[in-house]
């Protein structure tokens, strides 16, 4: 190679090119693995993938309840908490019977037995999942931070209706009740701003 | 068929002449240290990777003689010593977590730094510039980077053996690594060094990928066009795709694991917003591909070898060349068969259960013409043509489990079992290892210029076909009647199985006695190894060289003519 340099040097500016080509793929599928994150988000968010829930304005709503058609749905309410967190948080009433396309309200019962004040985060799905897509929030404490000063006791609220479109899916055919659950994790400190107050 | 191309005469005074003239310089060595230590050439590096590769099979293999001999019985055997031995303390949960950190490594071990390197490293930096007709890869100075890469990955691994981990010393995450597990469940450093390892094992061979991808497309010999490429290269392009475009997102994925870890993010606690399923999704993006990436690299050798001992060109080489890319793009699209027990809807596990079935057509494609270049073929069986053939059988039984798990509602019932374990061995541990000692046993003699024994290649090859098939077979068993993968207690019903699996570690160590005592008799005493010790069937580029080549060959290159068209493969009579 060497007594021919020209050659040498063409082929090697040809290999560099030819390399970092394959290394900018590499970036780029690194690039893909962090866009992953927030798109898988919106992906959920969507779909409705994996129970995730949907959001709804008062005007969807409304939009919703002209379409009621007056059939019914049991909605069964679960809440739970980690081991680690020493708050107390019950559903209200564990079911309730909904009209389909009608807002309804439904109430959470949070209570902070520890001696501090003890910041929590909400996570919530629907099952069974295909449920997801047409479980729809106005209004809700979900995921939102909430502080409890120790013995405070809230009330959550959560404003949602069931889509009336769920009855024209062939694979909510047989549902008979959706269950909403509801998680309160212990919010790490410092809390993360950036993470909190989508839905 | 001979690939003796007019250009090729310089070779051979190379080879002859030994530092008389002026024009000898091609085996011109550097000294111990700069040659072994700073090596920039292909066929060094592909020795270090062998030898890398064989002592991390060495642990690996140990690591599952361990496991094997505590599962010989229900109850805890051994483990408490074990995790005394490690520096742990006396207690249960303790040796348990001893347990978990056995199948992390076993697992780590064998696919980072046993099959990886063997395939990719050792024979594909030995064989792919030799059979593309290049005088060394495209960038020998990074090549040497991505080797000592990969030993760093392997003492980093190491290193998080004797480090605290959560319950015991060590990282007991399994190689999947999921969160929560490996985030808020190991405590201690040992989860960030095995995390570190496989950044340092995965930047390696992106760099490997990277530096693959150029030789191939940049210096093959004049005349050797894409499709005139042996298949072992096709193989190893292929490959370096799937390195290329899978490894960079488990880096991400581990790296968001780091800063779950050790910075506060949330990326897989859902306390802060973050979903541990996310986790399974990247991990898998690049796991599937990943296990195409440990076998594409044996079925090129396969092709080669069936060719080479069925003295005929491989049947349908198009065909062959492009499963393989087919197999590597489909591979990208069906990694949630991993996940069936996550919570998939109905239709998404319809579409993975069907994606995943479609890749049984071009690795159908590759069996069947594997067996359509043998039939009719003049075969010699050979030392490298029985352990592929002993390949073609076994692959086919891991593949037909596989097709049985692809089902999503088998699934369900089969996950986690140790029919998953018994199939996902039988394609590595029996398809990708008898592939990779196929290859060993055919190009032994071309990188060591000796010949090997053929009588203990075939003791070798017999007692491990026995050993393996006695480990895995029963563990079909062992799955469909419920028992789960990652315990080292189970209930009194499985005992008789689990022993039998057990007695057949002891028949695949013993083999491997053989094979040991094969590589120190050919060193010391084997025959010398003529430039083409297999025959007219060997027609790629590599076996005009001598064995072993000159420490720099192909300063002239061959010119590929018309002649050496692998697909129609005419003999070159004229």
């Amino acid at each position: 190679m060497a007594t021919l340099p020209p050659v040498a040097d063409d082929a090697a500016r040809r290999n560099l090119r030819v390399g970092l080509m394959a290394f900018a793929g590499a970036l780029a599928m690194l690039g893909l693995g962090y866009a992953s994150v927030p798109l898988y988000r919106l992906f959920c968010q969507v779909t409705g993938f994996g129970g995730t829930t949907m959001q709804a304005t008062e005007s969807d709503a409304a939009r919703a309840a002209t379409l009621a058609t007056g059939q019914k749905i049991s909605i069964r309410f679960d809440a739970s908490v980690p081991a680690d967190m020493p708050w107390t948080f019950h559903p209200s009433a564990p079911t309730d019977t909904i009209t389909i396309g009608e807002r309804d309200i439904a109430t959470y019962v949070a209570r902070n037995l520890g001696t501090t004040p003890v910041t929590g985060m909400a996570t919530f799905n629907v099952t069974p999942e295909q449920a997801g897509k047409y479980f729809n929030k106005i209004q809700c404490f979900c995921f939102t931070e909430q502080t409890l000063q120790p013995g405070q006791e809230v009330i959550m609220p959560v404003l949602y209706y069931v889509d009336p479109a769920m009855l024209d899916d062939p694979n909510m055919q047989g549902v008979e009740q959706i269950t909403l659950s509801y998680t309160f994790h212990r919010a790490k400190d410092p809390v993360n701003p950036t993470s909190s107050g989508t839905n | 068929m001979a690939t003796t191309a007019e250009g090729f005469d310089a070779h051979h005074d190379q080879g002859h002449g030994h530092g008389h003239d002026a024009h000898d310089h091609a085996d011109h060595k550097p000294g111990f240290f700069a040659r072994w230590f700073m090596s920039t050439n292909h066929k060094d590096i592909g020795t270090m990777y062998l030898i890398f590769a064989i002592i991390a099979g060495i642990v690996g293999g140990a690591i599952s003689g361990i496991m094997r001999v505590e599962l010989a019985e229900p109850g805890i055997q051994y483990l408490q010593w074990w995790a005394q031995f490690m520096g742990g303390g006396n207690d249960l949960n303790t040796a348990l977590h001893m347990w978990n950190v056995f199948i992390t490594a076993h697992g780590l071990i064998m696919v980072f730094f046993m099959v990886m390197p063997a395939m990719i490293g050792g024979f594909g930096n030995w064989f792919v510039p030799l059979m593309i007709g290049a005088p060394d890869m495209a960038f020998p100075r990074m090549n040497n980077v991505s080797f000592w890469l990969t030993v760093a990955g392997f003492f980093s691994l190491l290193f998080s053996l004797f480090v605290p981990g959560g319950t015991g010393p060590g990282a007991g995450t399994g190689w999947t690594v999921y969160a929560p597990l490996s985030t808020s469940g190991s405590v201690g450093p040992a989860v960030d060094f095995a995390i570190f390892s496989l950044h340092l094992a995965g930047a390696g061979s992106i760099l490997g990928a990277t530096n693959f991808i150029t030789t191939i497309f940049n210096m093959r010999a004049p005349g050797m066009t894409l499709h005139k490429m042996p298949l072992f290269v096709w193989s190893v392009l292929v490959t370096a795709f799937l390195l290329l475009l899978a490894l960079p997102v488990l880096a991400a994925a581990i790296t968001m694991l780091l800063t779950d870890r050790n910075f506060g993010t949330t990326f897989f606690n859902p306390a802060g917003g973050g979903d541990p399923v996310l986790y399974q999704h990247l991990f898998w993006f690049f796991g599937h591909p990943e296990v195409y990436i440990m076998i594409l690299p044996g079925f090129g050798m396969i092709s080669q070898i069936i060719a080479t001992f069925s003295k005929k060109p491989v049947f349908g080489y198009l065909g062959m060349a492009y499963a393989m890319v087919a197999i590597g793009v489909v591979g990208f699209i069906v990694w949630a068969h991993h996940m069936y027990t996550v919570g998939l809807d109905v239709n998404t596990k319809m579409y993975f259960t069907a994606a995943t079935m479609v890749i049984a057509v071009p690795t159908g494609v590759k069996i069947f013409s594997w067996i359509a270049t043998m039939w009719g073929g003049s075969l010699s069986f050979k030392s490298p043509m029985v352990w592929s053939m002993g390949f073609i059988f076994l692959f086919t039984v891991g593949g037909v489990t596989g097709v049985v798990l692809a089902n999503g509602g088998i699934d369900d019932n089969l996950h986690d079992t140790y029919y998953v374990v018994a199939h996902f061995h039988y394609v590595l541990s029996m398809g990708a290892v008898f592939s990779m000692f196929a290859g060993f046993y055919y190009w032994f003699p071309k990188m060591s210029g000796r010949m090997h024994s053929e009588l203990l290649s075939h003791l070798h090859f017999w007692t491990f076909f026995i050993g393996v098939n006695v480990i895995f077979f029963p563990q079909h068993f062992l799955g469909m009647q419920g028992m789960p993968r990652r315990y080292p207690d189970y209930a009194e019903a499985f005992t008789f199985w689990h022993q039998v699996s057990t007695y057949g570690y002891y028949i695949m160590a013993g083999s491997m006695v053989f094979f040991f005592v094969n590589i120190a008799y050919a060193l010391l005493a084997g025959k010398k190894a003529a430039a083409n010790p297999w025959g007219e069937g060997a027609t790629t580029l590599e076996w005009t060289l001598p064995s072993p080549p000159p420490y720099h060959q192909f300063e002239t290159l061959p010119v590929i003519t018309d002649a050496h068209d692998y697909h129609d493969h005419r003999p070159v009579t004229a």
